[in-house]
């Protein structure tokens, strides 16, 4: 016993500092661009990195040197602290992202009070990168590592790899992050949607995705279940995928080893080919088979009953990750890209719809003998409710990837209402239902400390995504209208302008459906910080025992069909 | 179904699903992106492209890092109410010196594929100075701290090397003299005087056609060169580069 336990802490030793000694070297790669950049942005940038390596690097020596005898990598637990960070950070850069959302709606409805001459950082074409990353990233990203690290630990039935790894993924996550979204404010971009972040930030992530990687095949391969659980396919063909498309789409020369500025290696058509294939796959590997990982685990664990059909989530699976990554020409319909690309897009964009249905019916579908739980359990509704949106929203974008409905809708409202949808819908939706499961069953509380404030967080939120989908809807299809209409004569009837001030009212519900949606998450946080804390409902669940003891919703779920 | 039996194989070996995984997502991306890189009929053979001047690519630089693209698409659809509201339908051709691309996805100010030369520089700059000074139903953001901004262009040599390196024509004169051109154009009475001939040269030789380059002081403020000098040069060139004169739009090579 005695050996086992120095054994593991010299392997827990190692991997403490393996990691700090990587981020110590990015820290003293970032101090010689800090003292030797002309470009004040890249200092600001450098020394912000410099500052969380240190803090990091202290924290983890502070920490460590706190251990004693213990070893912080105790293979009979699971790692549930770091699921807990998580949570945490989910629900913070969540309510920043949402924020930065209602602020830029306000910025399009009121231009003279939300804008600031003198504070160009604050314009919309800064803010709006910010927003976009702030939720898919930020918030998506962290509920995406939240979720995944508690599932492949439970669905393995062992702790998650690596020792001191994961950790190195969640606060590098968070670096990317915070340089990110900085750089946006100080005009640090490289125009590509959803992939803004300049060349150093892409590195560094690219070394924080790779570990991620490794820690989640790690973790499989220690696995004590003989079958991989659904759930994991779906979260392993997200962080593959994603790696693949990030590499490629940031493909990109800095013009000086010192400096922000960086040359896009493709230009033009192939430009633009290649970040709408990574754009639309960025929504299809990680704003949907991510989250349909979530749903695998946490909808059948939540309503105690088996995924409905294996054979539908082996189908499934299999044709929406070959067929999503055709999609992306579907974005640049009419445009200069060669028409058999378009069509090619177009095609897989409407064969796309079945897949997507496929994952929808799986996931209510295992609800089956427990329906009284939508009555009953609002986080259950709130769960099946954003397969609802993800199936109204997987059903409109088949309809507006086809060539004529696109001439209409491409360049409106449209696309933002239908965004939107799947975003606040399905996306945030599934988001929230995981995190009111995670948070009581990892403070080990029997409930959460409100239930009613589910309740209206769940109807707040909805009245304010249908305000937000419909005030799009009316907005998108009347300017699309508007733009080819022709007067009498045979001229255009209306200028540019009028089309935008007939936005306004539009405008206005939906920045109300935004603020709506935002002060719903603020009740959610309220609630789940007052659930950690014990208070209300939120008591003491007995001490479970061995954790392996207990069996946990593994293989036998979908084998067990 | 027989085959879905066989899918246990990948559910107990998690290198077999990852290298599945892997092949599978990678098929749809190089069937549609590989053909473009080297198809010949991917752009059209067109008369009047060059690269960008100096000033022009920092301009350029500006809209990126201000995110114009965020509401104003570069791309004029070939359809009837897009060409008579915004010009000729846009080419491949015209943005194949452009890393990146900014065709945009969304207008919610109008396409600024063909904005050269549709209004004056002095409207550009008042208009970008406060954009609801001039049109009242703008929800445009406010730029006139580009006014105030001295243009930084101290890496302007190595920013059209980088270009370069990556297939954009720029001459070894160009590069040594991006500075010098670069002045030529925002100033071309005083500091740029010596330069002018030789960007005129230059960039129209590139073009194939006299008149291809702008020069003068955009912004109103001829003592320095500021941002707004940039961001305008550059508005005032986009879509203004090929021949439509000599383009056959019907031409089969032109067809794609």
């Amino acid at each position: 016993m005695m050996i086992s336990r120095t054994n593991s802490s010299n392997a827990s030793g190692g991997s403490i500092a393996s990691v700090s000694a990587l981020v110590a070297i990015f820290g003293v790669l970032a101090l010689i661009i800090a003292g030797r950049t002309i470009d004040h942005a890249m200092g600001i940038q450098a020394m912000t990195f410099i500052a969380l390596a240190t803090a990091f690097l202290v924290g983890t020596g502070m920490w460590a040197g706190n251990l004693l005898d213990r070893n912080p990598f105790d293979e009979s637990r699971y790692e549930d602290t770091l699921v807990k960070f998580g949570v945490f950070a989910s629900m913070f850069w969540g309510i920043a992202g949402l924020l930065v959302g209602v602020i830029i709606a306000l910025q399009l409805t009121f231009p003279n009070v939300f804008y600031f001459p003198e504070l160009g950082w604050t314009n919309f074409g800064r803010l709006r990168p910010l927003h976009t990353s702030a939720v898919i990233f930020a918030f998506g990203g962290n509920v995406l590592l939240a979720t995944s690290f508690y599932v492949v630990q439970r669905t393995c039935r062992t702790r998650i790899a690596g020792g001191m790894w994961p950790w190195f993924v969640f606060w590098g996550y968070q670096i990317f992050i915070v340089l990110a979204a900085t750089g946006y404010l100080m005009g640090v971009t490289q125009s590509k949607e959803y992939a803004e972040p300049e060349w150093y930030v892409d590195l560094w992530l690219t070394i924080v995705w790779v570990a991620y990687l490794l820690v989640f095949l790690g973790t499989l391969w220690k696995r004590k279940e003989p079958h991989i659980y659904v759930a994991n396919w779906f979260y392993l063909s997200f962080i593959v995928t994603i790696a693949m498309l990030h590499i490629v789409n940031n493909l990109s020369i800095p013009v000086s080893l010192t400096g922000t500025k960086s040359v896009q290696v493709f230009s033009g058509v192939q430009d633009a080919m290649t970040q709408w294939w990574y754009g639309h796959n960025a929504v299809g590997f990680f704003l949907t088979t991510g989250f349909l990982a979530i749903m695998y685990y946490f909808i059948p664990k939540r309503v105690n009953r088996p995924v409905y059909s294996y054979r539908l989530s082996i189908v499934h699976f299999w044709s929406l990750i070959f067929i999503y990554i055709w999609a992306g020409p579907h974005h640049l319909h009419y445009t200069a890209l060669p028409q058999w690309a378009q069509t090619l897009g177009m095609t897989f964009s409407i064969m796309l719809w079945m897949p997507s249905w496929g994952g929808m019916i799986n996931g209510v579908m295992t609800l089956s003998g427990a329906w009284d739980k939508l009555r009953t359990d609002p986080v259950v509704r709130m769960m099946v409710v954003s397969l609802a949106f993800y199936g109204m929203a997987t059903f409109e974008g088949p309809l507006m990837s086809v060539r004529a409905v696109n001439s209409l809708s491409h360049y409106t409202e449209w696309g933002i209402g239908h965004v939107h949808s799947g975003a606040l819908g399905w996306v945030g939706y599934i988001s929230f239902g995981a995190l009111y499961c995670l948070v009581p069953w990892l403070y080990k509380k029997k409930a959460l400390f409100s239930k009613s404030l589910v309740e209206w967080h769940f109807w707040i939120s909805t009245i304010g995504i249908l305000f937000y989908m419909i005030s799009m809807w009316f907005a998108g299809i009347m300017e699309g209208l508007m733009w080819r209409a022709y007067n009498e004569y045979g001229f255009l009837e209306y200028s540019f302008v009028e089309t935008v001030e007939a936005k306004h009212i539009s405008y206005m519900i939906r920045a109300l459906g935004g603020g709506l949606y935002f002060s719903g998450a603020l009740i959610m946080a309220y609630n789940l910080v007052r659930t950690a804390l014990g208070h209300g409902a939120a008591e003491p669940v007995e001490a479970k025992p061995d954790p392996y003891a207990t069996p946990e919703p593994r293989a036998t779920l979908v084998l067990a069909e | 179904m027989s085959i879905l039996n066989k899918h246990g194989l990948l559910e107990r070996h998690s290198l077999l699903l990852t290298i599945g995984i892997l092949v599978v997502v990678s098929i749809g991306g190089l069937i549609q992106m590989a053909p473009l890189a080297y198809m010949d009929n991917t752009i059209e053979k067109v008369d009047g492209m060059r690269p960008y001047t100096p000033l022009e690519l920092m301009g350029r630089d500006i809209y990126v890092r201000e995110g114009c693209y965020v509401c104003h698409s570069q791309m004029v659809r070939p359809l009837r109410d897009e060409v008579e509201r915004y010009g000729h339908y846009s080419l491949a051709a015209e943005s194949m010196y452009d890393h990146p691309f900014q065709w945009g996805s969304k207008r919610t100010g109008p396409d600024l594929a063909r904005v050269g030369g549709k209004y004056s520089a002095e409207w550009q700059v008042d208009h970008l100075k406060d954009p609801r000074a001039l049109v009242p139903e703008s929800v445009m953001p406010p730029y006139a701290f580009l006014a105030e901004k001295k243009l930084n262009f101290d890496r302007i040599e190595d920013r059209l090397r980088t270009e370069r390196m990556l297939g954009v024509p720029y001459t070894d004169e160009m590069i040594e003299n991006a500075e010098g051109h670069l002045y030529a154009q925002a100033d071309p009475d005083e500091k740029g005087y010596d330069y002018l001939d030789g960007l005129l040269e230059q960039y129209d030789g590139a073009s194939g056609r006299e008149g291809s380059v702008e020069f003068r002081d955009y912004d109103g403020d001829p003592r320095r060169v500021t941002e707004m000098d940039a961001i305008v040069a550059y508005l005032q060139m986009t879509g203004t580069l090929v021949d439509f004169s000599t383009y056959e739009a019907d031409d089969l090579s032109n067809r794609r």
